[in-house]
Formats: C-alpha cells, structure tokens, sequence
C-alpha cells in the first residue's frame, strides 16, 4: 500500500500534469462520497421502482379517476427540473412553520432524506412511463389466450403483462438506471456530500479543479461500466426469444 | 550563433506575445460570482450590480480602461482565470497562500472579516474543538478553512452559497452559521430586523485562511495588468472615490488596517 502511494506521488510530481498524490491523500473524503452516492442511487432506484409499478399499471389499464391523478404527476415531474424539485422539498418547504413544527419535520430536516425522496420521485415518473409502453405493447394474443384459460384480470397481470413488460422494458431502464445515478450529484447541492460533493470540497480545499473532478468522473465511469455489464447480461438471457436468428 | 539564433527566436516570440497584449488590451474582463450582495448580484433585470462593480468600473475610468464584468460560478473562477475566459477575479477572493501558488492577486481593496452569527443568547463554546456541539452551516473555502484548522470536531454543512445558509439558519436546519460580516448584514441581518439575529463573539481571524485581505486574482504571467490594476486601487483611494463608495454602501469602513 505504501509502495503504491510512493509510486502515485513519483508520477504525480515527475510525470503527469495533474496531482493525484493529493486524492489519493484524501481518498476518505471520495469513499464517503462514493458511498453516499451509490446508496442514495440504488435506494431511490428501488423506491422509485416499487412506485413506478402502480403508476404504470393504472396509466395503461386506464384506469378511471386516477389515470388523470398518475398523468398529472409524471407531468409535473418530467416538466420541472429535478434540482427545481429537490429545491422545493428541502428550501421551499422549510419556509412553512406548520411543516416545521410537524412529525414530516423530522424527515424534512435532513437533507439527506430530501435528496433521497425527490431521486425516488424523479425516477419513478420516468420508469413508470417506460414500463407503462411496454405493458401496452404485450402482443393482444398473450393476453385473450390468458382470458381464455380463464385466468382473472389481476392474474393477468401478475403472471403475463408484468413479467413480460419487465423484461421488454430493460433495454430502456439500464438507461434510466443510467440517467439516476448522475442525477445524485445534485445531492450536493444541499449539503450532501456526495461523489461530486466530495469533488467539490477537494477543490475547494486545494483549488485543483481537474484533479478532483476528473477523479469524480473515472469512479463514475466505473460504475456505469459495472451497470452496462449487468444489463448486457440481463438483456441476454431474458431476451433470449427476440433475438434475431443467426442461420 | 546559436545564442544569436536564440535572440532571434526569443525576439520574435515577444512580438508575438505584445500583440497579444496589444488585443488584449481593448477591454479587462471580471469575472464576478453575481450572488454575492451587496458586493456583486444580479438586478431585477438581470445586469450585474454591486459595490465591486461600481469600483472596478471607477478603477477602469482612473486609468482609462474599459471593462466588462461577467458572471462565473465559484469553483470555476481560477480555472476560468487560468484557461484565459477572463482577465481578472473581481469577486471578493480572499488573498490566501494557497491560492497564490496558482495565480497572483493585486493589492488589497477591502478586507472585512468573518464572524459566527445566530439567534441572540445561542451558546457558542469557541473554547471547545466541536463548537459545544452545535450545528453549523458555511460556504466552501475560506470558512472551511478555519473550521477545519480551529473546529475540527463541529458539525459542518457545506452550502453552494451564502444565501443558501441563510435559508437553513431561518429554518432552523443549523444553530449558526459562519459568514463573512458585511454580506450577512445586508444579506440576513437588515432584512430580518424581527428575527434577533446577530453576530455572535469575537471575529473568525486567521492569516493562513483568510489571508491578507480581498484581491482581484490576475493570472501570475499577467505582471503589466496587476500593475495597471494595483496603481488604480491606490488612485481611487487616494482621490475619495473609494469612500464615496464605501459610504453609499455600507455606512462604515470596510478596508480595514
């Protein structure tokens, strides 16, 4: 490990242009980043997934009443920014004192639990909308063949629309998994220190803006490389049955 | 011969490098933060207003310059210094020795120092590493500095912006906030004249964090630009332009000794 430290600092002052002996010196700062990061990303990834499975569902069965009441929300949340979001949950709401003084106080106070509710938010309304064209898209056939075996509406719905809407959705959510995970560096931006908060106080600290950043930037390379490489593997064997055939 | 073919090639080269001075030297562009009240922000209209603003362009009117004032995010003023976007740092940058070893700074044009402030009778333990265990909010930077280097133990959140911590003071997120004086007496303290806030004990003060005062940052190789920078400071001051400003503004002296 020692050795390992003296080699970064030899090609950091002899070698390369940038000083990375410095990141590696605060390389705690960048693991809490990097933990915050990765669990605020997965834990809205799965809230916002068990939210988004509803929304779907009554948004493509069209279902009265709260059809309206689901498109109103993804409306409202794809149309705004998610940082405009995130602002509205931990400033705007803390200028009320009856929220203040009430129990959601105790959640609202800390940004951490804001960042995490307006990330979940966020991508429920974007996986909500994926998942909802791919149960549209269940070919009509599954589904009278379903009805004919006598299957009733809500097993329809676990055993043939759902499983298949997931698997066909997949290509198009390993991008929204994408998309969520760099939305977590506007946790940052109230005070969590997240992978690029953490970026952000190094060049605060040292004032070297590269050095920092692109420092960020390869741990987050990294994890998409890792993401990219489960969904390759996923897409593989669920979708086994689309492929193309090879003669 | 190869000395007189050296000044040749090192000749041309300084042709080179006046004509691009002589470019240059059209317009001084400042990069300011335009959130920084009442030194620099934005109007109504979205122009960039403020105490440094008026001063810079009195400066440039000394020395028969013209200038421009453009808006840059904190964390990418010495790079965008660096990377040539602008001429100079006009924006409240604190002369620190870390900051020197990347670019050079003119001299002082104000200097108002640091304290912690909070609701009256809120109990700062200065004498205890983590502050008495309060809860505290800054900016990056400077205040973090002296955080870390006489408070490493306090609760510290970092906001992108002063204004930011004056929202979390308000809603009770942080017990205290450590700010510079001025911009949090016009910022927070004037406009909650109700809400009993007030600086709390003695200044923050450190040489090594704070360093010598407020500089406008120039690039180290830009010598002839904080010469002309530094002789109108001196002309601004001398002459009662500087507190003709100061007074308009602050209604006390903010250059300190």
């Amino acid at each position: 490990m020692s050795d390992l430290f003296e080699a970064v600092h030899r090609f950091s002052s002899e070698t390369s242009p940038l000083d990375f002996h410095l990141v590696i010196e605060n390389w705690r700062l960048f693991w809490y980043g990097l933990v915050n990061t990765l669990i605020l990303w997965i834990v809205s990834l799965i809230a916002g997934g068990l939210f988004a499975i509803p929304l779907a569902v009554i948004r493509a069965r069209r279902v009265p009443v709260l059809n309206q009441i689901a498109y109103g929300y993804i409306y409202v949340i794809r149309g705004t920014p998610l940082l405009a979001q995130l602002y509205v949950i931990y400033y705007g709401l803390s200028q009320f004192e009856f929220i203040r003084e009430s129990a959601a106080w105790t959640i609202l106070r800390d940004p951490w639990w804001c960042a995490l509710i307006s990330f979940s938010i966020g991508t429920s309304a974007y996986t909500g909308e994926i998942l909802r064209g791919a149960i549209e898209d269940t070919p009509r056939g599954e589904v009278e063949a379903a009805t004919a075996s006598g299957m009733s509406q809500s097993m329809i719905l676990r055993r043939i629309l759902l499983p298949s809407a997931f698997r066909r959705s997949l290509p198009s959510y390993g991008n929204e998994v994408i998309f969520s995970l760099y939305t977590t560096v506007l946790a940052s931006m109230v005070t969590v220190i997240d992978l690029l908060g953490a970026a952000r106080q190094f060049n605060s600290k040292y004032y070297l803006a590269y050095e920092g950043f692109v420092t960020a930037a390869l741990i987050f390379m990294a994890i998409v490389f890792v993401i990219t490489r489960i969904f390759r593997f996923l897409e593989g064997r669920m979708l086994r049955h689309l492929a193309p055939i090879s003669s | 011969m190869i000395a007189s073919i050296r000044k040749i090639a090192l000749a041309s080269v300084m042709v080179f490098a006046s004509f691009g001075v002589a470019a240059a030297e059209d317009i001084i562009r400042f990069a300011t933060e335009a959130a920084y009240p009442p030194f620099n922000e934005r109007a109504a209209d979205g122009s960039i207003v403020g105490w440094e603003i008026d001063l810079g362009m009195a400066m440039c009117e000394k020395i028969g310059r013209k200038c421009e004032f453009v808006a840059q995010d904190w964390d990418g003023m010495i790079p965008g210094l660096l990377s040539n976007r602008f001429d100079g740092i006009f924006a409240s940058m604190s002369i620190t020795e870390e900051r020197k070893q990347r670019i050079d700074f003119t001299n002082k044009y104000y200097q108002s120092p640091a304290y912690f402030i909070a609701k009256k009778g809120t109990k700062i333990d200065r004498s205890a590493k983590d502050l008495g265990g309060i809860k505290l909010g800054t900016i990056g930077g400077v205040q973090s500095c002296f955080l870390a280097k006489y408070y490493p133990d306090a609760k510290v959140s970092i906001y992108p912006t002063a204004e930011d911590t004056y929202l979390d003071l308000q809603a009770g997120r942080v017990d205290t906030i450590l700010a510079e004086s001025v911009q949090t007496d016009f910022g927070l303290l004037r406009k909650n004249p109700d809400a009993q806030y007030a600086f709390i004990g003695e200044p923050a003060l450190d040489k090594e964090c704070y360093g010598e005062g407020i500089g406008i940052g120039v690039r180290k190789d830009d010598v002839a630009l904080k010469g002309i920078l530094n002789k109108a400071i001196k002309e601004v001051r001398a002459d009662g332009t500087y507190d003709k400003l100061v007074q308009k503004y602050f209604g006390y002296d903010i250059y300190g000794q």
